[in-house]
């Protein structure tokens, strides 16, 4: 074999690091955060540490739903509604006299029947994902809006609650950690994260050895919009106040891009949780690093673009370079 | 010893279209069966049947001398019928073990939903050296494997769950001299058990009477011939074929 053969010394190191399937990630996240640490003293200073830390929480939670799908072979463009969603339930049922605690389990209880209702239109009216949760995002956003009426509200909980819940400095990338390291057992170490990478890598085949590939599919829409719900509570949390604007299209597609850049191929069958954390942190430094030099948002918006081509290209070829694939 | 697998008279029709006219076949313990045709000529039908895909419009299965209607796929594979199909049900991005526990995956007693992977890993390189099939290492993903060694793998997962009837559709389609050898190999050492029964289901004639101990030629939904193999040639199933085709072009 190839590989093999150029398997001798350096070459070695190298190419056994280019088999671990975010490596190519983690490198360019190293030298991004190099670069800006090296154009600002204060990139890895403690402020800036929990600046980025706020960038990156959201769209990681998100992400772990979102590589859920598209290993099964969906995806979610709804997400960054439920997110928007969320927190209005919450308030509502805390403003009709529910304990906060109990609001906001009602209010996933109901992201997740957002889920359940994505996935039964597209697992049993065999609607595409794409389009079935297209048309929820509208319906979504405008439910929000006319729920909300258009304007922000406050969150409410007791202080103590709310900095558990993400008010603190830490809190919300340390909810980000802990459901990453979840959802990556969950991915490598179940039956459920098995069946479905079986269900996106041969939909019949994991029929026929008698998996119940809808329910798979239907269970990861579900987790996912129950993820993105919790990650809107919490943004919610953070900020003091609850606004039918938050999240949207754009969390949603920074948590897929969070996704594909860290190694979750659109195509379905693989993916890699943490390479969808990797993924969040690149875009989060990213950011935080630009708008740190004082690059605008518009500009950030066509690097965002070239990076992902980028880390996409890289990806695919150092990849292949890396498992000693030829062609 | 009782017949492993007994179908008299099946008939599947199709609308007005008849797939199977009255096809009827047995199968001893530790034997191969080899069945050969053109496309069209039901055997895929039969297939189907016999895994419980479909059932027959009339006519009986019986497994070892007991009557059975096969319900569905399951059912056939609780009575030990298990199919290795052409386009392998195997997933790609998946390793060489779970791909053999695909949904009979062993695991922990606490937590009761995680995967005891060394366990499975340990069973699948038995099972692999149990049936004599040899690859590099059971953590390998299947996309990384020759089109011999997945074929294996897959009829290896058939054997795993403790088949006594195996089918095989077209396992040597497309695969090169040294790929073919592995699989004849494979299937030979499973003859070898004594305690299963394989049914093939052919295109290539040469092939099939050096493998199969007995020959079934199917045309046009009938059985046409059935015989040994060592008391069989080419020749002589090419001569039949070509009066079936004769008799269908002037009927």
């Amino acid at each position: 074999m190839s590989s093999a053969a150029r398997g001798a010394g350096a070459g070695g190191v190298l190419a056994a690091f280019l088999r671990w399937r975010e490596a190519s990630i983690i490198l360019v996240g190293v030298l991004l955060t190099l670069y800006f640490q090296a154009a600002n003293d204060n990139f890895l200073s403690s402020d800036n540490l929990q600046t980025l830390s706020q960038f990156i929480a959201a769209s990681a939670i998100i992400a772990c739903g979102e590589i859920m799908l598209l290993i099964c072979g969906e995806i979610d463009l709804s997400a960054g509604h439920v997110f928007a969603l969320s927190p209005f339930l919450m308030h509502f049922a805390n403003a009709a006299g529910a304990p906060i605690v109990p609001s906001l389990l009602l209010a996933l209880v109901a992201a997740a029947g957002i889920g359940l209702v994505n996935g039964l239109i597209t697992v049993k009216l065999k609607v595409p994902s794409f389009v079935t949760t297209l048309g929820t995002l509208y319906l979504l956003n405008g439910f929000t809006l006319t729920v909300s009426h258009g304007s922000p509200v406050d969150t409410g909980g007791s202080p103590g609650f709310a900095n558990i819940m993400g008010a603190s400095g830490y809190a919300e990338i340390s909810w980000a950690f802990a459901i990453v390291l979840v959802m990556h057992f969950v991915l490598r170490q179940t039956r459920w994260g098995l069946h479905t990478i079986a269900a996106g890598g041969n939909l019949i085949g994991a029929a026929e050895a008698g998996i119940d590939v809808g329910r798979i599919k239907i269970g990861n829409f579900m987790l996912t919009s129950v993820l993105a719900g919790f990650t809107g509570i919490i943004e919610a949390f953070r900020i003091g106040s609850t606004d039918p604007l938050a999240g949207g299209t754009p969390i949603m597609f920074l948590a897929v891009a969070a996704g594909v850049i860290g190694g979750t191929p659109l195509a379905g069958g693989s993916g890699t949780i943490l390479g969808g954390l990797v993924g969040a942190i690149v875009l989060g430094v990213l950011r935080d690093g630009f708008t740190l030099q004082g690059i605008n948002a518009f500009t950030f918006d066509m690097i965002l673009g070239g990076a992902i081509l980028v880390a996409m290209i890289s990806n695919i070829h150092l990849g292949r370079f890396g498992r000693g694939r030829a062609s | 010893m009782t017949t492993l697998l007994r179908a008299t008279d099946i008939t599947r029709q199709f609308g007005s279209v008849t797939a199977l006219d009255g096809v009827s076949l047995h199968l001893e313990p530790g034997e191969i069966l080899g069945i050969l045709g053109d496309n069209g000529a039901g055997k895929s039908t039969l297939m189907k049947i016999l895994t419980g895909y479909q059932p027959p419009s009339s006519g009986q299965i019986w497994i070892d001398g007991a009557e059975v209607a096969l319900r569905s796929v399951d059912h056939a594979r609780s009575l030990g019928i298990e199919c290795v199909y052409q386009d392998l049900a195997l997933v790609n991005g998946l390793s060489v073990t779970h791909n053999l526990f695909l949904n009979r995956e062993i695991l922990r007693g606490f937590p009761p939903f995680m995967l005891d992977n060394p366990a499975m890993r340990r069973r699948a390189r038995e099972i692999l050296d149990d049936i004599g099939v040899n690859i590099p290492s059971v953590d390998l993903e299947v996309e990384r494997l020759s089109g011999g060694q997945r074929q294996a793998i897959a009829v290896a997962r058939a054997v795993g769950s403790a088949a006594r009837i195996l089918l095989l559709d077209e396992p040597l389609a497309a695969m090169g001299a040294r790929e073919s050898a592995l699989i004849i190999d494979l299937i030979q050492r499973l003859k070898g058990r004594g305690d299963m029964a394989i049914i093939m289901i052919m295109h290539n004639y040469a092939q099939t009477l050096e493998i199969a101990d007995r020959i079934m030629l199917m045309q046009h939904g009938t059985v046409t011939y059935e015989g040994r193999a060592a008391e069989t040639s080419v020749s002589e199933l090419m001569e039949i074929v070509r009066r079936g085709y004769r008799a269908a072009r002037s009927a």
